[in-house]
């Protein structure tokens, strides 16, 4: 399928490997994207404490420019779950009632955009898991991750306030898919536990106890899959100062399609692994022993 | 008088949204930084409800909320939390005092950074922020990150490629809401 890919701001920078991957495994998938052009911020969570409109006009910007450009039914496809939500919540609130529909379009009017709900936004997840699906996926498998233990990690805004495609309190969209690459799931029960998002830059304190607590409850894992990349952040860069005093372990953090590629047998270099701040090397030669195992 | 029009009460729609808040106190057993917040959500709910802007900006605790929506998700009587919490976010950073205003400022340099680049620039956000803060030992509690990223070349001066898209967008914005 064609999706209009709506990359989202941290994806250009600090997660730029979780652009490359996203890219590579979808295409590797045989599933195109096209990035939406002239696509700005979608406001992150940082919007709402200061303005009301713009939390909906920024996103909604970026689904008129996809609508403009793809037309009626085009699927936004969004790999950060601030992004995603935003974009949805333009969906679910903003266009259906029509004093706020009237609202946002006469903010959208200044660039001569019009938007009423015609586009579907997606998460790569749900995409991954429910139009490519396990089976496809298993197929492109030639480096099985055996012995590799992975805890899944959702966080917030994937499925929060809206779980559109997973149980918000028990998620486990992402372990089928881990048994695909056949990856052993790491059981936690805190997959959908905050990481501290933004807080990290306001309210260190806090911030640092969540990672802590993931970092604690992951401990048995190799390395902890992440889909935001909010969260792949305060897990990765912050590890050794939320650990200060515990005698836990560090872990490796990946984005989900970072593991996708390994076990698809694609370059870690390519899926951008190099970039990231938490893989130990001997995680990703256990990882990519198996290649030249097959090869 | 009977007709007067009494002073914008600046908590209204909180108060409002509010109204059906019956106390259980899910919402504080579910958050995962009540145990930073010097009030409960809880708490905070029933001095909304009661309008009391100055006892709430006494406190902390909606300073806290990282919007993780676990509260939203669980509350029995189904009220927006999290989008309460960035409401009070906004009336204290705009009716309140100083103190208001400088936890306000990472999201207004946020909003500022967006509207100038319209793509945010994490480097050049993080400078401007550890800037206006003026504590030298919050920059210095960043440093070792910024030298990770530095290292991993994810530090970089800001991107021009879509700057001054969003400016039409803020302005139209800035004009409805100097309206409303
Ligand atoms: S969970 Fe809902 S009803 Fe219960 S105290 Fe919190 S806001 Fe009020
Ligand atoms: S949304 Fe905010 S107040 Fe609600 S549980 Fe999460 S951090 Fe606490």
């Amino acid at each position: 399928m064609n999706y209009a890919y709506y990359p989202g701001c941290s994806l250009t920078a600090s997660a730029v490997e979780y652009d490359l991957s996203t890219r590579l495994v979808l295409e590797h998938l045989g599933e195109q994207l096209t990035e939406i052009e002239d696509w700005t911020c979608c406001g992150a969570s940082a919007v709402e404490p200061v303005s009301r409109l713009l939390t909906r006009a920024l996103p909604a910007r970026n689904l008129a420019l996809a609508l403009a450009q793809g037309g009626k039914d085009t699927q936004v496809l969004a790999p950060c779950s601030a992004c995603y939500l935003n974009l949805l919540r333009v969906n679910r609130e903003a266009v259906s009632d029509v004093a706020s529909r009237a609202e946002l379009n006469e903010a959208l009017s200044s660039e001569a955009l019009a938007y009423a709900g015609e586009v579907r936004v997606r998460h790569l997840l749900d995409v991954l898991l429910n139009d490519i699906g396990v089976e496809r996926i298993g197929e492109k498998v030639v480096n099985p991750l055996e012995g590799i233990r992975i805890a899944p990690y959702y966080g917030c805004q994937i499925l929060r306030p809206y779980p559109v495609f997973d149980d918000a309190e028990h998620p486990v969209s992402m372990e089928s898919l881990l048994q695909a690459m056949d990856a052993t799931v790491h059981e936690w029960g805190l997959g959908g536990r905050c990481c501290g998002a933004s807080l990290m830059a306001t309210n260190q304190a806090a911030a640092l106890a969540s990672v802590r607590g993931l970092l604690e409850a992951a401990q048995g894992a190799d390395a902890i899959a992440t889909v935001c990349p909010m969260c792949q952040m305060n897990l990765e860069a912050y590890q050794s100062r939320a650990l200060d005093g515990s005698s836990a372990r560090k872990l490796s953090i990946l984005y989900l399609p970072q593991l996708l590629a390994l076990s698809f047998g694609l370059e870690s270099k390519q899926a951008g692994i190099h970039r990231n701040l938490a893989v130990s090397s001997d995680f990703l030669t256990r990882c990519k022993q198996r290649v030249s195992a097959v090869a | 008088m009977l007709h007067e029009t009494r002073p914008a009460e600046p908590l209204s729609g909180v108060r409002d949204t509010l109204s059906a808040c019956m106390q259980c106190g899910t919402c504080s057993a579910s958050c995962p930084n009540a145990a930073f917040m010097d009030m409960t959500p809880r708490k905070l709910w029933r001095l909304a409800q009661l309008g009391m802007l100055d006892e709430i900006e006494r406190s902390e605790a909606f300073w806290l909320c990282s919007s993780c929506y676990t509260c939203t998700l669980r509350c029995p009587r189904g009220l927006p939390l999290t989008q309460v919490m960035a409401e009070i976010k906004r009336v204290v950073a705009v009716h309140g005092g100083r103190t208001g205003r400088r936890h306000g400022n990472f999201y207004r340099l946020f909003l500022n950074n967006v509207e100038k680049y319209g793509r945010v620039q994490e480097s050049t956000l993080m400078t401007c922020y550890l800037a206006a803060m003026g504590s030298p030992s919050l920059a210095l509690s960043f440093a070792p990150v910024g030298l990770k990223l530095a290292a991993k070349g994810k530090m970089h001066p800001p991107h021009s490629a879509m700057k001054g898209t969003l400016k039409p967008l803020f302005a139209k914005v800035r004009e409805m809401e100097a309206r409303s």
